[in-house]
């Protein structure tokens, strides 16, 4: 059921990408698309009543095991989630020099490139 | 860029010391607690961008310029490499926790599993650096209006500081 | 493994992209002399590395709990031919980016590109290829819109949007994968799956996977970035960009992820004959119009990658069907023949186009002529790369096209070998007009006083041309046993990848 949400804001995402004529719209359409990527991995390992994966000197290795949040796609995800930044800082700085170069923000004026 | 009223100047000017501890706290426990080099290096850079935000360009880019941070930035990526390569010279394999294997600490303490704190500092350093640089790249821009009435952008450095 | 030489790859061209922002800040000789060091010896390590087979374990935690690193006969191929056009292009680079003013950090930009694309070759691992992936594409998104004017900030972000987007999918299909099996590693993934009937999630993973690496490789229909980003980018970005990167982040890892983790059916053959068909087909018509030399180079990238797609496909097709598994071997020879000559061909172009449009200031070839007098030495260069790219014997485009059209004949396909023997032609034609419009005819009254490439830059394109030449020589059966062999055996072994690397730790 959660996932079907995540797809969801999956295709927000995408239909902001497609339709916006503001650059600055499709980047944050793309944030969107990623951050929705992001929440789906981190739903992948969740377990129904189990703890967070963290371990201190009171827990029990082989019983933490079993109870534990699956703890790989949290280390994905943030390593996804930086990766993120770096494109949108990219992407905005992008956005930046096109209204210096164009004037506008309006990417169906942006189309110089023919052919 | 003139900075905003006295009384977010002087709770900055408390605050922002906080910040940069809470971030340099989650840094240095990567290893024991959730966080680690990316989150910590995120609030390091929040706690200068703070100071930027209240002051103004000017006292923040004194403090700490374009040239060190650009410095410290690939300072980090290269502490980070040196770490892995010497795992490679001394562990045998790149990456090789060789700390671990050497001086292994007792679990749970500040300064165990080998090679992860200093990884996590150098990334801690890294993005801390890599985040204040690419707001103050993004903010120096501003639209002037020039005789003719036309817009255009320029790069507005306050004065004393390089091109770079 | 014990050999040192794997992490250079990548850590070499990483450590030196952070050291120029230090110390060569503001000196571009020595920038220059740091790039060219670190790629050349990139080359080395690559060349030396060539007969290496088997895992490393990075950390030297096993698989599947670590991450590891697969050397076998593809991944060394692609690894040479890599970074045999990064040299060309670094070499070329000296002369022609003077005219940029921040050429310290172009280097630091092109050795992040050269960095990433080693480490998506050499993974061994979904999530690791994943970042190897990005970091190629954001240094790239990067070097494109190097030079600032506004055609190029336009390519650029046009190439940001799709790429992300690309990206996206791909790690989307990594979490299908993820979600199905439980391991990122691809030889315990592909364990995984062999053992359960194909479920539909494991198709949408693979439709995920084809599309968002098709992004990446520019096959139609997900081609539209690569005409505006190619043309834009300077000369030899143009030349990393259309030789290796389409090659290394889209094709190689396509084919990587197929073939050796979920394996090759009927239907994702036929997916790939058909978008590689579609590619050919739709490319060179497209580029035959074109009157801007580099945009035409663009869409015949188009075209060449259908090539390779189609022979890997149809090689995964008769494998698939159990036919003779000589001519699966044939077709994927050819595709794989392919994509070596193109990188080598196609980088040659562009930067014959870049010495071109150093001495002329020009791209469009209706205002150049008669170049023949003032640089005799892009005429040739340039003419061999053009008959290559066609299909002219004795060059090397001739031999790989030519193995994909016996292999199609031979898989029964008779009309797939007259489409890709239609498409060399156009490609001919093509070719012809760009050679009569640039170098035949008459030279303008205002290009009078133009010269010949400096030396470095000739000196690039003077090594991609002998190698031009020289590689037909790699279907000689000794030579070819030693390079194109276990590149073919290590696609064409398809499943069989996850038995070696796990047994192999």
């Amino acid at each position: 059921m959660l996932y079907t949400l995540c797809f969801a804001l999956f295709l927000v995402g995408l239909y902001c990408v497609l339709t916006k004529k503001n650059t600055v719209k499709i980047v944050i359409g793309l944030g969107i698309m990623d951050y929705a990527v992001n929440l789906f991995l981190v739903l992948l390992g969740y377990r129904h009543g189990g703890v967070a994966p963290i371990l201190d000197r009171s827990t029990n290795p082989v019983d933490f095991a079993a109870r534990s949040v699956d703890p790989l796609p949290q280390a994905l995800v943030l390593t996804a989630i930086v990766i993120g930044l770096g494109v949108t800082s990219m992407a905005i700085a992008l956005c930046i020099r096109l209204y210096e170069k164009y004037g506008t923000f309006d990417v169906t004026q942006i189309r110089r490139l023919k052919g | 860029m003139k900075g905003m009223t006295v009384i977010v100047k002087t709770i900055t000017r408390w605050v922002k010391v906080f910040i940069f501890l809470y971030g340099v706290y989650i840094v240095l426990t990567g290893h024991l607690t959730p966080g680690g080099g990316f989150a910590g290096g995120v609030i390091i850079a929040c706690s200068y961008i703070l100071l930027t935000l209240a002051y103004g360009k000017e006292f923040a880019l004194k403090r700490l310029g374009p040239r060190t941070t650009a410095g410290l930035d690939s300072g980090g990526a290269l502490l980070f490499l040196l770490a892995a390569l010497l795992g490679l010279g001394y562990g045998g394999i790149f990456f090789a926790n060789f700390l671990q294997k050497r001086f292994p600490g007792r679990e749970f303490q500040l300064a165990s599993a080998g090679i992860i704190p200093i990884a996590n500092i150098a990334i801690g350093l890294k993005v801390g650096a890599s985040l204040f640089l690419i707001f103050i790249i993004l903010s120096i821009l501003r639209i002037v209006l020039d005789e003719k009435g036309q817009q255009s952008m320029v790069q507005h450095w306050p004065e004393g500081k390089g091109e770079e | 493994m014990s050999s040192f030489l794997p992490p250079l790859l990548v850590a070499v061209p990483l450590g030196i992209a952070f050291l120029i922002p230090l110390v060569a800040r503001r000196l571009e000789r020595l920038a220059d002399a740091l790039g060219s060091l670190a790629t050349l010896s990139l080359l080395a390590i690559a060349v030396i590395m060539f007969p290496l087979r088997g895992v490393y374990r990075i950390g030297g935690w096993n698989p599947p709990v670590g991450i590891n690193w697969v050397l076998d006969g593809l991944g060394n191929l692609m690894l040479v031919v890599v970074n045999l056009v990064s040299f060309a292009a670094t070499l070329f680079s000296i002369r022609y980016m003077e005219r940029y003013t921040a050429k310290p950090r172009y280097y630091s930009l092109f050795l992040l590109m050269v960095a990433g694309m080693n480490g998506v070759i050499l993974a061994g691992d979904l999530f690791n290829l994943f970042v190897f992936l990005e970091i190629a594409s954001v240094a790239s998104y990067a070097l494109v819109a190097f030079g600032g004017r506004h055609e190029e900030l336009e390519a650029s972000f046009k190439y940001l949007v799709l790429g992300s987007i690309g990206s996206t999918l791909v790690l989307l299909g990594i979490a299908f994968a993820y979600a199905v099996t439980g391991y990122l590693n691809m030889a315990s993934v592909s364990t995984a799956i062999a053992g359960r009937q194909s479920s539909p999630i494991l198709l949408l993973a693979a439709v995920f996977f084809i599309v968002g690496f098709g992004v990446k490789a520019a096959v139609v229909p997900f081609h539209p970035w690569l005409p505006d980003a190619h043309p834009s980018a300077p000369a030899p970005i143009s030349a990393m960009l259309s030789g290796v990167l389409i090659k290394a982040l889209g094709v190689y890892a396509l084919s990587r992820v197929l073939f050796n983790v979920i394996g090759v059916d009927r239907a994702i053959a036929t997916v790939l004959i058909a978008v590689g068909t579609l590619s050919m087909v739709v490319g060179v018509f497209l580029a035959v119009g074109q009157w801007d030399f580099k945009r035409l180079l663009a869409y015949h990238s188009i075209s060449q990658m259908g090539y390779v797609v189609l022979g890997i496909g149809l090689g995964g097709y008769i494998l698939a069907i159990g036919g003779a598994r000589s001519s699966a071997a044939l077709a994927m020879l050819g595709g794989l023949f392919h994509l070596a000559n193109h990188s080598v061909f196609k980088s040659l172009l562009f930067l014959c186009s870049g010495s071109i449009e150093q001495a002329t200031g020009t791209r469009q070839l209706k205002e150049m002529g008669g170049l023949r007098e003032r640089m005799p030495l892009t005429r040739v260069t340039c003419t061999i790369a053009s008959l290559s790219i066609a299909g002219v014997p004795p060059f090397n485009g001739f031999w790989s096209k030519l193995l994909i059209v016996i292999a199609a004949f031979q898989a029964g396909f008779a009309w797939l070998a007259a489409i890709t023997i239609l498409v060399s032609l156009v490609t001919l034609i093509s070719f012809l007009k760009v050679l009569r419009y640039a170098f035949l005819g008459t030279l303008p009254k205002t290009l009078r006083e133009i010269r010949e490439a400096p030396a470095l830059m000739s000196l690039s394109l003077v090594l991609l041309a002998v190698l031009c030449v020289g590689m037909g020589l790699l279907l000689v059966p000794a030579v070819r046993g030693l390079v194109l062999d276990p590149a073919v055996a290590a696609l064409s072994q398809g499943l069989e990848y996850a038995r070696v690397v796990l047994a192999g730790q």
